[in-house]
């Protein structure tokens, strides 16, 4: 069995009269990829938020490789191995793409100069395989504002893995991006997840990307998680299929 | 992006090099330009805090404690050399940097502004009441200081301080490029453009922009005695929020995008001012507000955004 990674117990969390995390218990296994699906408003982005400390539970506690980050800043949860990639990029729109890398890989190393040039960062070649990796080598000179949707969306996730995390939380990866291109994005996606052996919990709405690319699926409702499994066992279940899916 | 830098480096150098050579043929220029370059690192202050988004009406609170560094010396110790007051006015004026930047940076744009406005009018009022210790309104008179222990007659004097202030502002003008392209600068205008995706890259945006804070303060202070000493006078006037908000609108003329921005700015403001002033004795403010509105109108961003702006045009855009 898989070491545990990432372990929510008993997550509680709810906005006035909407019940975002009813008890979330989720056991995230070092390697996987782990999809989390569920209808809109059942708490899947607040599981994000809680997890990078984005948000603090009302009640229950999550745990990074043994260490209790309930209560952690967003950039202490960071440091200590898990990045996340937005469901709307983020990035520094007025940087180049090379720019808004470098910025990624100072922070990483900690203790960042007032005098040498970022552009002259020992991690220059590194951050090129990155963006090479997913694709947007091209536009490396080119300032973010200037990159279509599809291709921000890639330098949001290149920014995560600039931070050598172990793991990777993201929210709708293929979001906004032409369903033609899905699968395009997804597989480089995975390649570059496997190569940079990160464990990846990503939210996503198109169920054939959870079948083709997850190990497993956690189907989330109101609050809770409905069903754990394979996508093959989730995707079989006919209340999930009812509820979830929509047929 | 290294072609669109240098020529800027270029005009950088010449105006250096004008601010060193012109005053020996008109006088009366020693002072001018010695003021236009003092101030002129003040603004690097503005311009560094301008790449995070961050406009700090209260910065005259550091130019003030940079004046009055050297006229406490004078007043309470007596004499006093120019590099002794550079270090006293450095000093004094991180060290308040430190202690105010601890509050402001938790604030962001109005309320960044305001605050930084508020500290420095209570330094203000402290500057004017506490009489027995500021002389009040009228100020504490900064004597000539010496330089390494010679002392000098006031024709020649003018002379040593324009171009100890020229040394000054080349090292501040170099200092401040080298870190607007550093980690620690792109993280500044990082903070302008997604806060958020900084603090997710672990990073501390308060830290990033107090690093730059601080930096600015000591720019701040650093112009403070300078001018402190050309004048030969510390008022609370210098703290008053209108000084404040000439370093803004300097600022705000030279453009933000490049550290020459400043002292572009500040020649700009500082000759309308000295040769308006003559000869339209209480409307130069008029002709700096009609310049202020044709540089936001017109050219946004600021007087070295112009040569871009129209090579761009030139090229059809981008």
């Amino acid at each position: 069995m898989a070491d545990i990674l990432l372990s929510a117990k008993d997550i509680k969390i709810r906005f006035g009269g909407v019940v975002a995390a009813d008890g979330i218990n989720l056991d995230v296994l070092e390697g996987e990829s782990l999809a989390i699906i569920g209808p809109n408003g059942a708490g899947k982005t607040t599981f994000l938020n809680i997890s990078t400390g984005y948000l603090r539970p009302q009640g229950g506690t999550v745990t990074f490789l043994g260490q209790d980050i309930t209560a952690q800043l967003p950039r202490t949860i960071t440091r200590l191995g898990i990045a996340r990639a937005f469901q709307i990029p983020q990035l520094f729109l007025d940087q180049t793409v090379m720019e808004n890398m470098l910025i990624a890989a100072a922070s990483r190393r900690g203790n960042p100069s007032g005098f040498q040039a970022l552009s002259a960062l020992p991690e220059v070649p590194e951050m090129e395989r990155l963006l090479d990796l997913v694709g947007v080598r091209a536009y490396a000179q080119r300032t973010a504002r200037e990159m279509p949707e599809g291709q921000r969306k890639l330098v949001d996730i290149a920014l995560a893995l600039a931070l050598k995390p172990k793991l990777l939380l993201m929210d709708e990866p293929t979001s906004g991006v032409a369903s033609s291109e899905k699968l395009e994005i997804m597989d480089i996606l995975t390649t570059a997840l496997a190569k940079e052996k990160v464990t990846s919990v990503f939210v996503e709405h198109d169920m054939d990307m959870v079948e083709r690319y997850a190990h497993r699926v956690a189907v989330w409702n109101v609050g809770k998680i409905q069903k754990i499994g394979t996508p093959a066992e989730v995707l079989a279940d006919p209340r999930v299929r009812e509820q979830v899916i929509g047929i | 992006m290294m072609a669109r830098v240098k020529p800027i480096t270029t005009v950088a150098i010449v105006f250096f090099l004008v601010s060193a050579a012109a005053p020996l043929f008109v006088s009366s220029w020693a002072t001018l330009f010695a003021l236009i370059l003092a101030k002129g690192i003040v603004v690097l202050g503005i311009v560094l805090l301008l790449q995070a988004g961050q406009v700090s009406f209260g910065h005259a609170m550091f130019f003030a404690s940079g004046a009055y560094a050297a006229a406490f010396w004078g007043k309470f110790v007596g004499g006093g050399d120019i590099l002794l007051f550079l270090v006293l006015g450095g000093v004094s004026s991180t060290i308040f940097g430190l202690i105010v930047g601890l509050f402001v940076v938790r604030y962001r744009e109005i309320f960044f502004g305001m605050l930084n406005l508020a500290f420095s009018m209570v330094l203000w009022s402290l500057l004017e009441k506490m009489f027995r210790v500021t002389n009040g309104a009228d100020g504490i008179r900064v004597p000539r200081p010496s330089l390494l222990g010679f002392s000098f007659t006031p024709e020649t004097f003018q002379y040593v301080i324009l171009y100890l202030s020229l040394l000054v502002a080349v090292a501040a003008f170099y200092g401040v490029q080298r870190y607007l392209d550093s980690p620690l600068g792109h993280m500044l205008r990082a903070i302008k453009s997604n806060e958020t995706r900084l603090e997710y890259l672990g990073m501390s945006a308060r830290r990033v922009l107090l690093a730059g804070y601080v930096i600015s303060a000591f720019l701040g202070g650093i112009g403070g005695t300078l001018v402190a000493i050309i004048q030969q006078i510390a008022t609370p006037e210098f703290a008053f929020w209108t000084k404040s908000g000439e370093f803004v609108f300097i600022a705000i003329l030279g453009g933000s995008a490049h550290a020459f921005g400043a002292f572009a700015g500040a020649a700009m403001f500082e000759c309308v001012r000295f040769y308006a002033a003559a000869h339209l004795v209480d409307s130069w403010q008029l002709i700096l507000g009609v310049v202020l509105i044709v540089i936001i109108l017109y050219a946004p961003n600021g007087l070295i955004g112009l040569r871009q702006r129209y090579g761009q045009a030139k090229q059809g855009g981008y």
